[in-house]
Order: C-alpha cells, then sequence, then structure tokens
C-alpha cells in the first residue's frame, strides 16, 4: 500500500521539475532575446532569436491558420505512413532474417552495404524513380525507421537464450508454436526499442526531405509539411514562425514518442513488473 | 508423442554406451565427454556430482537429445535419442521459465503447445500450483517471484507434461542456503510420492547425499564415469541425516577424496609449478 502511495508521488514530482525546468529556460531565452533593449548589450546566440513572447503572440495567430494545421497533418501523415511501412516490412523481415540461416546469408550483406547509405542521400535517386514527390518524401521517410526496426528485430530474435528454445522444444512444441509463443515475445521488447528509436529518425527525416524537396505536390503551404513550413517562413522572414515550427515537431515528436512508449508498455507488461 | 501411450515408470531407464563428444572441429575441437557409461535406474534418483566445468551439463544436452553423442549410443528404455521429447524434461541451470508469461501460463504451456489445453490439463494444472504452493502467484511474472518460488513454478511446468523422465541441472544454484535446504526437502517429497526415474546433476556434496538413490562421480574433462555409490540412507531423509550420520560422513570422505583428485587435476591443468604443489600436498597429506 504504501508502496504505491509512494508510486503515485513520483510522476507528480517529476511533472514538477520538468515544468519549473521548462519555465526557468523560458525566462532565460525570454531575457537573452531582449538582452539589448534591458542590458543595452545583446547576448551572443540568444540575442538574434525571436523572444518566446514573440513567438508565442505568432503562434497564436496561427492557431486559428488551417494550413499551419495542414503542415501538422501532412508531415504526422507522412511520418506515420513511412513508419508503419517500416514495420509491416522490416518486423517480418528482420525476424526471417534471425530464423532462416539461408535468407540471412543471401540478405545481410545487401542489407549492410545499403544501411550506411543515410536516407537523405536517397532523396535525388527517389525523386527520380517515385511517380510523385508524395511518395519520394514517404519512401525516404520509411527508409529512416526501416534498417533501425530491422537490426534491433534481427539482433533481438538472435539473442533469445538458447534454454527457452530448447524448453519448449522438450515440452513438444511445434516450429510455428515455437515462433509464435517464444520468438515473438521474446523479441517483442526489441522491436519496441527499435520502433523508439526508428521513430524519432522519422521525424528528422521527414522534415529534411520536405524542406529539399519543396514541400511535396500540392504546390503553396498547403501541402507543405512541419519541415516546409520552417523553410517557408525562413525564405519569408518570419523568424517567429521558425521557432513556432521547430517547437511544433518537438511536440509532435514526443507525442509521436508517447504513443509508441504507451503501446510498447501495453504489449510488454512483464517488462514493468520487474 | 508416442510415449503418450506408454505407461508411466517403465522402461525408462537410461543407458549410456561408451558415450564421447566433442565440440568445434580442427584445432579448435574440445572433446569433453570420452568413453563414457553410465545407467540411470528406472525409478531412482540418480545424481551425478563432478567438478564444475567437467562437462555434466553437456551429457545433459546428449540425453535431452539436444546436442547427438560424436561416438557410442544413448537408449532410453531400449530406444534410441534421437532428438528431444517430451517423455524427457530438463530443468535448466538458471530458471528457463518464459518472462513473458504468467506463472499459469508458464504453466500451461506445454499443453497448450500440443494442443491438449482441455478441462483436464486446467485442472491438473491448479492442482500441481497448489502443491508447488503457488496458487495465490499465478497471475504474476517470473520476474516477480522469488528464486525458490521461479524453481517451484518450473517444476510445476515440467512435471504437467508427466515426463517419464525428469533431468534437472544443477537446479538449486544460486539459492540462498535455507531455501536450498527447503529445496531439498520439498524435491525429495515430491519424487518420494511418485517415484519417477529422476537424474540430477550437482556440484554440491550435501545435496548429492541428501537427495540420492545413486551416486555418479564423474572424472575431470573429458568426462567419464569414475565411480558409482548406493546411497542407502533410508528416506523420508532429514538434513540431520547428512550431518549427524556415520554412513553420510563415511559415504561424504569417499566423495570427497574422489571429488578432491579430479579437481587437483584439473587445478594442476600441465603447470609444472602446480604440479609441484600437488606432489608436496599429497607428501604432507600421507
Amino acid at each position: 500500500m504504501n508502496i504505491n502511495k509512494l508510486k503515485k508521488k513520483i510522476p507528480g514530482r517529476a511533472t514538477l521539475r520538468g515544468v519549473t525546468a521548462i519555465v526557468v529556460f523560458i525566462i532565460i531565452w525570454e531575457l537573452g532575446a531582449r538582452s539589448e533593449e534591458l542590458f543595452g548589450y545583446r547576448f551572443p546566440f540568444l540575442g538574434l532569436v525571436p523572444a518566446p513572447s514573440s513567438v508565442f503572440v505568432s503562434w497564436a495567430q496561427l492557431i486559428g491558420d488551417p494550413s499551419y494545421w495542414s503542415s501538422w497533418y501532412m508531415s504526422f501523415l507522412r511520418v506515420f505512413g513511412g513508419f508503419l511501412a517500416a514495420m509491416i516490412i522490416g518486423i517480418p523481415l528482420g525476424l526471417f532474417m534471425a530464423v532462416n540461416r539461408t535468407f540471412y546469408g543471401m540478405a545481410f550483406p545487401s542489407f549492410e552495404v545499403l544501411r550506411p547509405i543515410p536516407p537523405l542521400a536517397w532523396v535525388p535517386a527517389s525523386i527520380i524513380f517515385w511517380p510523385t514527390q508524395e511518395l519520394s518524401i514517404a519512401f525516404v521517410t520509411f527508409l529512416g525507421a526501416f534498417y533501425t526496426i530491422v537490426i534491433n528485430v534481427l539482433g533481438g530474435a538472435r539473442s533469445i537464450n538458447k534454454q527457452f528454445l530448447q524448453a519448449a522444444q522438450s515440452m513438444g512444441a511445434t516450429q510455428w508454436d515455437i515462433f509464435r509463443r517464444i520468438i515473438l515475445p521474446a523479441t517483442l521488447p526489441s522491436i519496441v526499442v527499435g520502433s523508439a528509436v526508428g521513430m524519432g529518425i522519422t521525424w528528422e527525416v521527414v522534415v529534411a526531405a520536405e524542406m529539399i524537396s519543396g514541400g511535396g505536390s500540392d504546390g503553396g503551404g498547403a501541402g507543405g509539411g512541419l519541415g516546409f513550413f520552417i523553410w517557408s517562413s525562413y525564405v519569408g522572414g518570419s523568424y517567429e514562425q521558425i521557432i513556432v515550427g521547430m517547437i511544433s515537431i518537438g511536440i509532435a515528436g514526443y507525442f509521436s514518442s508517447e504513443l509508441l512508449r504507451q503501446l510498447g508498455g501495453y504489449l510488454t507488461p512483464w517488462l514493468k513488473s520487474r | 508423442m508416442s510415449s503418450d501411450n506408454l505407461p508411466t515408470n517403465s522402461g525408462s531407464e537410461i543407458v549410456a554406451n561408451n558415450i564421447g563428444k566433442t565440440f568445434g572441429a580442427g584445432p579448435f575441437a574440445k572433446e569433453v565427454v570420452k568413453d563414457c557409461s553410465f545407467t540411470i535406474e528406472s525409478n531412482k534418483l540418480t545424481v551425478m556430482i563432478g567438478p564444475s566445468g567437467c562437462g555434466k551439463s553437456s551429457i545433459i544436452q546428449l540425453i535431452a537429445g539436444f546436442e547427438q553423442p560424436t561416438s557410442g549410443e544413448i537408449t532410453i528404455g531400449g530406444r534410441p535419442v534421437s532428438g528431444p521429447g517430451k517423455d524427457r524434461l530438463v530443468l535448466f541451470q538458471e530458471s528457463a521459465l518464459f518472462p513473458w508469461m504468467t506463472t499459469w501460463d508458464n504453466v500451461m504451456y506445454g499443453p497448450r503447445a500440443r494442443g491438449e489445453a482441455g478441462k483436464e490439463a486446467v485442472e491438473q494444472a491448479e492442482f500441481l500450483l497448489a502443491k508447488v504452493g503457488l496458487e495465490a502467484f499465478r497471475d504474476k511474472y517470473p520476474a516477480q517471484l522469488s528464486g525458490g518460488m521461479q524453481r517451484r513454478a518450473e517444476l510445476a511446468r515440467a512435471m504437467i507434461n508427466k515426463p517419464e523422465v525428469m533431468i534437472l541441472d544443477e537446479p538449486f544454484r544460486g539459492l540462498d542456503h535455507m531455501s536450498k535446504e527447503l529445496m531439498w526437502e520439498y524435491y525429495a517429497a515430491l519424487f518420494e510420492e511418485d517415484r519417477n526415474t529422476n537424474f540430477f546433476i550437482t556440484t554440491d556434496i550435501d545435496e548429492a547425499i541428501f537427495l540420492a538413490d545413486r551416486l555418479l562421480i564423474m572424472t575431470n574433462l573429458p568426462t567419464s564415469t569414475r565411480s558409482v555409490i548406493e546411497i542407502d540412507i533410508p528416506r523420508p531423509r532429514v538434513i540431520e541425516d547428512i550431518t549427524n550420520n556415520d554412513r553420510a560422513n563415511e559415504i561424504k570422505t569417499e566423495v570427497m577424496t574422489l571429488l578432491h583428485e579430479e579437481a587437483m587435476k584439473s587445478f594442476t591443468g600441465g603447470s609444472q609449478a602446480a604440479a609441484d604443489f600437488l606432489e608436496a600436498y599429497s607428501k604432507r597429506a600421507g
């Protein structure tokens, strides 16, 4: 009982600390950005950045602007599209490489040659070989998560305690049952970790891809996504909006990771019990 | 699977006939078992003891059918061992409970894996959980159980499959002394209840004498059978039987002398300094 009470208190205190840190950070930023008018001396770096108050004002104006939300929507669509495709292809591929030596021997060398190529290096090629710009962005986003997921699934599935397999075998389990009820759950923690890392890379990649490709086929700001939103704000000279775009990506990434964490915790309840 | 139809407690005698096992090949080859013969008699608790790292676990891999011997043959009730089967179940050194399954799901794994998870299996699982005292922990994950509980859950998981032979590889290693003694008494009581064929591996002399009907003493690497001792201390035994019992002390001295010789062989391992020490030591002892 006491332990449960204590556990309930801890997140509260952690939240308080988190909020305090953000508030302190915003105050320092505000002071730094206004350093010239306040102290007659412009702080390096912070003195050049728009103040959080003006960023907030600019943000408040954008809240009612549908094209801002459509940037969110486009980026989310690309991130989750690419990410889901990476899971759907990457998890079975990693598992199959882990359980089948012949396939591993065939696939792993090419995989390892392709893996070090940064997803962004694929941008020009993918613009050439995908019919629409949207597809080429989705493809590059897919690559961002794909390698990480495959390598984690493969590593997780290959490092299963041999005794789990032997125990299952000696209790008369079939190959399919061993795969379904031993290999798959034993690999789940690695799948969750791989997905969380992959999700982070996906956001990095989507933003860069949107900047490079000019934000998709629809033209204007509407089809742009958050990366294009930042880029067009920069081109248009609206520095407050650059910051709004950056923070938006931060928040979007946080929600994506949190979603994965919740899902991961739900899928691997035995890890919580430690 | 055909073993389901065989009556239990019969024809489960395990015979190892001149078996050898070499791992690896060429310059990396390591001979672990050599010219090794022994019999694990039906309906007895046979304990195998030997210096640590002498290849006892390899023998388990061979009997369980996870590995094939390089030479010789192992038979169970006259049938040669060709692969793993649910007639022989292994309890490993470290817990091999599936961490992602609750106690209940772990115990039910065998029946479910074979598609036999009917009412009978559920009743049997409930009965076994009660027997190992884990009814209250049926929905806990292995990580939430103590070391002793994990071992008991594992015993239940094995017993539900009604194996003809139980193979235990240092199952109580790593438990603290008190839990260990409790587990000895508990495990011995379980064994005495149905007297299935049990094969138990250990490096602990007290454990060996407390549990065994027959004691196989193994040589150092590459291992073979050094000697066999019948432990004729009457059952049920209590812990005092291995501390304040003349017969137990006699056996203990005999086992220790043999094991000490074997341990010394592995200790010298070709080193001149160690060999000199051994010589001086044995003179002094003499």
